[in-house]
């Protein structure tokens, strides 16, 4: 596996470096030839910032961007040989989509037969074949969208840039394209960086998921370990559907066990092998701690503390319950129907394995179950 | 369609026959005054019923301005021809110069494109005569002053400010990224500029021109300080109607018809443009 794109220390500043506003914020990344990353965060996060900058867009305020063994961030998009699917579509208004899709493949004169075997397998992966004809402004959001994204995949570039490509589309559609187009990145063995604020469609895509928020890359990894072990409290509660509790705590040493104390009578002891003794160590020296553990991990458990139901919704897959404890609420998943009622009592275990464990102040990951970070 | 009732809808139609009436009839008694003699038009009280004549006409094409008294030459034609050459090629000049530059101020920020963009504006604020009196001392002093060459250059001062605001709000209504999606799929900015902005603001370039054209036309004052008799456009050659024995206005009539003719032709061909100029909207989004 060989890098191809390479992003060091990139900032972006819209008005003078320094003082405008820092859209992105030293960003460090390496993508590998063949991957699909997902650039995942909310809206305003920097997300086709960094994009446009990768494309040549946007000046790049700092750092260096290296694609394909040469540096480009001085270079005109022209010639940095990717291809960019726009969040918000630019086709060309004067030519219809068929032309807006075939454009880029005419214009390095392919042979007219190879230019139709194209677009004809693109758009049938896209569903769009009906529109070829028509113009853009006459056919819908999402088919525009899809035209779109059909002018980017169709290129044969180092690179794809894809912002935000299925946003407009309806939910069943999304899960299907979601599936083809993955097949037609990885049969081609294209790169593309696809932006989304939507998880499901980073996880179902991508290879590995860049998580970013305020224009800071907070973590870049594999859906598994973002999940598993999330680097911050933001990525751990960003990532994850519904979001991870979070509590503080303190930790003391109950007599060989370690104590965490919740607040509001809530302590949690777990006995003194139960974590590794590093673990164990850092979190009775950091005392002030911040706890988090995902929905489907919270057990219930006769032994364990008690929490009183204020909802219980079953989702016809599963049950979210939510529950008043310690300091604040916890939401609990099970898959098969809960038979609890609002104001019930219940009494749930956070086992250590599932808890994850971050510094108060930095909110840096400090352990993943009962491992460090 | 059918929610007016029909009284409504004469009512309007009254309205508006008040109104294009009221619009029209100087336009309409200049066409049957261009057709009379100088007695008939000067008879009281005025009456539409004359016998027609073309003399009006046939003098100013002949270049004879006959009065009752004597007759004397006009340069009619000439003039008509001068306004033409001054205002096509002022216009396209204008253009040339105009919309590249348009396209760098919507498209480029650079530190004070602004106050470039507003100063250009700005000549349009300026009393044409102040900025006249050096402009003819200049103009002397450099060999400009009645040649075309000059006068076109100083016609710049009416067009280009036009075209360059008109066509930049055009250029800026185009989104970026649909510029930026042609540059990624390979080409440079030129090739850009020329196959999706120019053809996008296409209208937009086509309103500025027609307005710019219209304007020029009608332009007196730099023409009067600056060119003498065989330089000078209608606005100006109109003057010698004026005559010792009076008022010529059965010619004055024949020669108003003369010259709005181009300019009325070139916006009945323009006024396409000019609508779809004004709902450029679509290209949006
Ligand atoms: N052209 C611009 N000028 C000034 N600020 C901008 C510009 N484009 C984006 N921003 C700001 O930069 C931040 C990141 O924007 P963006 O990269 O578009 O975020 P995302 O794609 O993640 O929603 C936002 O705060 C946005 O307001
Ligand atoms: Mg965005």
């Amino acid at each position: 596996m060989t890098v191809l794109l390479k992003l060091a220390g990139v900032d972006k500043f819209y008005g003078p470096i320094g003082q405008g506003v820092h859209a992105v914020q030293n960003i460090d990344m390496d993508v590998m030839k063949g991957e699909i990353i997902a650039l995942l965060g909310s809206s305003g996060c920097g997300k086709t910032s960094t994009l446009r900058m990768i494309a040549g867009f946007e000046e790049t305020s700092r750092g260096t961007i290296s694609l394909a063994g040469r540096e480009v961030q001085t270079l005109p998009p022209v010639r940095r040989n990717v291809a960019m699917a726009f969040e918000g579509y630019s086709l060309y208004p004067t030519v219809t989509v068929g032309e807006n899709i075939a454009f880029a493949l005419k214009a390095a004169k392919l042979p007219a037969a190879e230019v139709d075997a194209k677009v004809k397998e693109v758009t049938e992966m896209l569903e769009i074949t009906d529109i070829l004809h028509r113009y853009p402004t006459s056919v819908s959001g999402g088919q525009q969208q899809r035209a779109s994204l059909a002018r980017a995949l169709i290129r044969d570039a180092d690179l794809h840039l894809l912002d935000e490509p299925m946003g407009q589309l309806e939910p069943q559609l999304r899960t299907l394209l979601r599936g083809r187009i993955k097949h037609y990145i990885k049969e081609r063995g294209l790169t593309a960086i696809l932006v989304t604020h939507d998880q499901t469609e980073a996880n179902a895509l991508a290879d590995r998921i860049a998580v970013m928020e305020g224009g800071v890359l907070q973590q870049f990894a594999t859906p598994q370990t973002i999940k598993e072990a999330p680097a911050n409290l933001f990525t751990g509660t960003f990532v994850g559907e519904p979001p991870m509790n979070v509590f503080s705590a303190q930790a003391s040493d109950g007599g060989g066990q370690l104590q965490l104390d919740l607040g509001d009578g809530v302590h949690l002891n777990y006995a003194s092998d139960a974590f590794a003794p590093e673990v164990r160590a850092t979190l009775l020296a950091r005392k002030d701690i911040m706890l988090g553990v995902r929905p489907y991990a919270v057990q219930r458990d006769t032994a364990g503390a008690e929490a009183q139901v204020i909802a219980n919704q079953w989702l016809g897959d599963q049950s979210h319950i939510a529950a008043t404890f310690a300091r604040g609420t916890i939401v609990l998943v099970e898959h098969d129907r809960a038979d609890v009622a609002v104001g019930d009592a219940i009494r749930v275990r956070l086992a250590p394995e599932d808890l994850h464990v971050f510094d108060k102040d930095t909110g840096a990951a400090l352990s993943h179950g009962t491992h460090l970070a | 369609m059918n929610t007016t009732s029909p009284l409504e809808r004469v009512l309007r139609g009254i309205a508006i026959t008040l109104v294009i009436l009221f619009f029209m009839f100087p336009i309409f008694w200049i066409v049957l005054m261009s057709f009379q003699t100088n007695a008939t038009i000067l008879q009281v009280p005025p009456s539409i019923f004359f016998e027609p004549t073309l003399q009006n006409y046939r003098g100013l094409i002949t270049g004879q301005l006959v009065t009752d008294t004597s007759s004397l030459e006009i340069k009619f034609m000439g003039n008509l021809f001068n306004s033409l050459f001054l205002s096509t090629t002022s216009v396209a000049v204008g253009l040339v110069l105009g919309v590249p530059a348009a396209y760098a101020f919507a498209r480029l920020k650079f530190r004070g494109s602004e106050d470039i963009a507003f100063t250009l504006l700005s000549f349009r604020f300026a009393p044409p005569l102040l900025v006249l009196l050096p402009l003819t001392i200049y103009f002397q002093q450099l060999g400009l002053a009645n040649t075309y060459g000059g006068l076109i250059w100083v016609y710049q001062l009416i067009v280009l400010p036009l075209i360059l605001w008109i066509v930049r709000g055009y250029f800026e209504d185009i989104p970026a990224d649909i510029e930026y999606a042609y540059r990624i799929a390979g080409h440079r900015w030129w090739t850009t500029f020329r196959k999706i902005a120019l053809p996008l603001a296409g209208p937009g370039i086509a309103a500025a021109a027609l307005l710019a054209f219209i304007f020029a036309w009608n332009n007196f004052i730099f023409a009067l300080v600056l060119a003498s008799a065989d330089k000078q456009p209608v606005t100006v050659g109109a003057l010698a109607f004026i005559t010792a024995s009076g008022v010529q206005y059965g010619q004055i009539a024949a020669g108003i018809i003369l010259s709005i003719a181009p300019t009325f032709a070139l916006a009945l061909y323009a006024q396409r443009y000019l609508v779809e100029g004004l709902s450029l909207g679509a290209v949006k989004g």
